[in-house]
């Protein structure tokens, strides 16, 4: 597992990806990439066992990850390019004919790390709630992890899968919201106001966290913390990250108006300057 | 002609419940998960024989398909079952993004399909499920005729690697196919031989399309009678042999128009051998309450219809 310091320095590469590959493409979804950063290198930097060399879909003996809200994509297969999955190199294809890294998620391309497909929003839970399932009935202490967007909780089957988790006592299912706050027409609070988010997921029986999405200690602490939670009481957990859409470039961030959208080149090369170089771009 | 004997009317819904039981014996990896219809859809007897490998989902059928996908994806087998209307129409995006995009080996096992759900009336029943799954590119459609076939087709579909339409019914229906043919995905099965016209049956209409057959041949009619019990991938190599030999076609189906077996025929037998064909299925308009027979006779699916049909290619 990487210390912090190393994964400050991996986050940052990360951003630096994300912005290139959606400049590059001209289009794609850098707000929640950005947002989203910190939360998925900590997880696949300092929490999850899995490992790029052994990876299979099926995952037999490893812990899995789905990325329920698909158009975080950049962010995707951006740490997986950096944790080894395939080279950074392919980074640049993103969106292209041909290229393994689609738009959306894709099983179809033979991508090493992706296990299910995704892009239509709200059924990623319901996925990792079969995959840890699925890993209790073949007697496997492993965990399920999905990470979801907070707009996209407004969809319905959210709620089926919430249910469901708590109900089958899925204590191997840890859930990840991308709590930023805003999503493409605008503020969550005033698309669809979701209340009292927290007090939701603690109605529908599951163990709830809420962390800074941004501080790689506190989010590698409220990864821990859902597993030993879990362990005590038998159930699913939500960490609700709090978290700034486009965090890390100042033009981007805090607007719903970078949700999916391309910067220009001049404003790559803004964005650029205020992220740090660390492990070389691809 | 061949004759078929009823050897005592069953439900298919019961025989996917027994094959899947004995699919379940067979491989530890089959598991069945249903959205609060265990009584409805025969699983009862799986359940108890495996209480670990069965899921109750509650009324929640997208979350029990993409749950479904997941099981899929850590290796097991998994079994989806509802009526129906609510394990294609009310979940068609999860089924085509979790289990056919996903390429999951996921089995949706549909219950009480067509008009002869009967009472309940035309909220539940779908006479559009063929189309809807026909269209999902690598999805397997298999829409066996009585309850031994509907049985050794559920075992069949649990030995495939990949996604699986198996669509049953609910009324009791004859019971006429050998008890343990095993079931060949992508087969049309000829019932009967024959050289003036060609009826192309599947599911509850096959046994009506053999009265039919009957009918005809009283007549001095020889009809071959040919059981689509897959639909897709379908037998065209039988279709179009069928078709150049007697040069008129009666496709029968517990399906509307748009988009089921009929469409599909004609369109293979216009791009292969042209040949006139004339479509018994429920149109183009929603069910209604009643009983199964009656809906049979109202909606003309029955063997009555096929015959008259058959008599209309002829003359073409």
């Amino acid at each position: 597992m990487a210390t912090i310091e190393e994964m400050k320095k991996v986050a940052s590469q990360v951003r630096r990806d994300i912005i290139r590959m959606v400049c590059m493409a001209k289009s794609g979804h850098p707000g929640g990439s950005l947002s989203s950063t910190d939360i998925l290198t900590t997880l696949y930097f300092g929490v999850m066992k899995q490992d790029p060399a052994t990876w299979t879909r099926e995952g037999k003996g490893q812990d899995m990850f789905i990325l329920s809200a698909g158009h975080l994509a950049p962010v995707y297969y951006a740490v997986l390019a950096r944790a080894g999955y395939y080279p950074a190199s392919e980074l640049a294809t993103l969106r292209q004919y041909g290229s393994r890294i689609q738009g959306h998620p894709s099983v179809e391309h033979d991508l090493p790390g992706v296990s299910q497909c995704s892009g239509s929003l709200g059924q990623g839970l319901s996925v990792a709630a079969g995959l840890a399932l699925g890993k209790k009935m073949s007697g496997e202490d492993s965990y399920a992890y999905v990470l979801c967007g907070d707009g996209e909780t407004e969809e319905g089957q959210f709620w089926e899968a919430a249910m469901f988790a708590a109900h089958h006592n899925l204590d191997n299912l840890i859930a990840m919201t991308d709590w930023n706050g805003q999503q493409i027409d605008g503020p969550v609070d005033e698309v669809s106001g979701q209340g009292d988010l927290e007090a939701k997921w603690k109605a529908f029986g599951w163990n709830t966290i809420v962390a800074d999405g941004h501080d790689i200690e506190a989010i590698l602490g409220a990864y821990n913390e859902a597993k030993k939670i879990n362990k005590s009481n038998g159930k699913p957990c939500m960490i609700l990250f709090r978290t700034e859409m486009g965090h890390g470039v100042d033009f981007m961030a805090g607007t719903h108006k970078w949700h999916g959208k391309a910067p220009s080149e001049e404003q790559c090369a803004e964005a650029l300057k205020q992220l740090e170089e660390t492990l070389g771009d691809f | 002609m061949k004759k078929y004997i009823d050897t005592g009317k069953k439900d298919t819904r019961s025989g996917f419940g027994v094959g899947l039981l004995e699919a379940g014996k067979a491989d530890p990896r089959v598991v069945a998960l249903t959205a609060d219809l265990k009584g409805s859809l025969k699983m009862d007897a799986f359940a108890a024989e495996f209480p670990d490998r069965f899921v109750q989902c509650g009324i929640a059928e997208a979350n029990m398909v993409g749950v479904a996908s997941g099981l899929a994806i850590t290796g097991k087998v998994p079994f989806a079952g509802s009526f129906a209307e609510f394990i294609t129409g009310r979940v068609y995006d999860q089924i085509r993004q979790e289990v056919a995009y996903g390429h999951t080996n996921v089995k949706l096992a549909s219950s009480h399909a067509g008009i002869t759900l009967g009472e309940d009336g035309a909220t539940h029943q779908t006479m559009e499920d063929i189309a809807l799954m026909r269209a999902l590119p690598g999805m397997v459609v298999i829409n066996p005729c009585d309850f031994n076939q509907t049985k050794n087709a559920t075992i069949a579909a649990a030995k495939y690697d990949g996604p699986v339409y198996l669509r049953f019914g609910r009324p009791s229906v004859p019971n006429f196919t050998p008890e343990d043919e095993p079931f060949e995905i992508g087969k049309a099965y000829v019932m009967n031989e024959g050289k003036d016209v060609t009826i192309i049956a599947t599911g509850h209409l096959v046994w009506e399309a053999l009265q039919a057959a009957e009918a005809l041949e009283a007549e001095g009619i020889c009809a071959e009678v040919i059981n689509v019990a897959t639909i897709k991938p379908l037998d065209e190599t039988t279709i179009v042999t069928s078709a150049i030999k007697t040069k008129g076609v009666v496709v029968a189906e517990e399906h509307n128009s748009a988009g089921g077996l009929g469409e599909l025929v004609a369109g293979v037998l216009a791009r292969r051998a042209p040949t006139p064909v004339e479509m018994v299925n429920g149109g183009d308009r929603f069910g209604q309450s009643g009983t199964p027979k009656e809906l049979m006779a109202a909606y003309g699916l029955d063997a009555a219809h096929i015959a008259k049909a058959a008599k209309k290619v002829m003359n073409r």
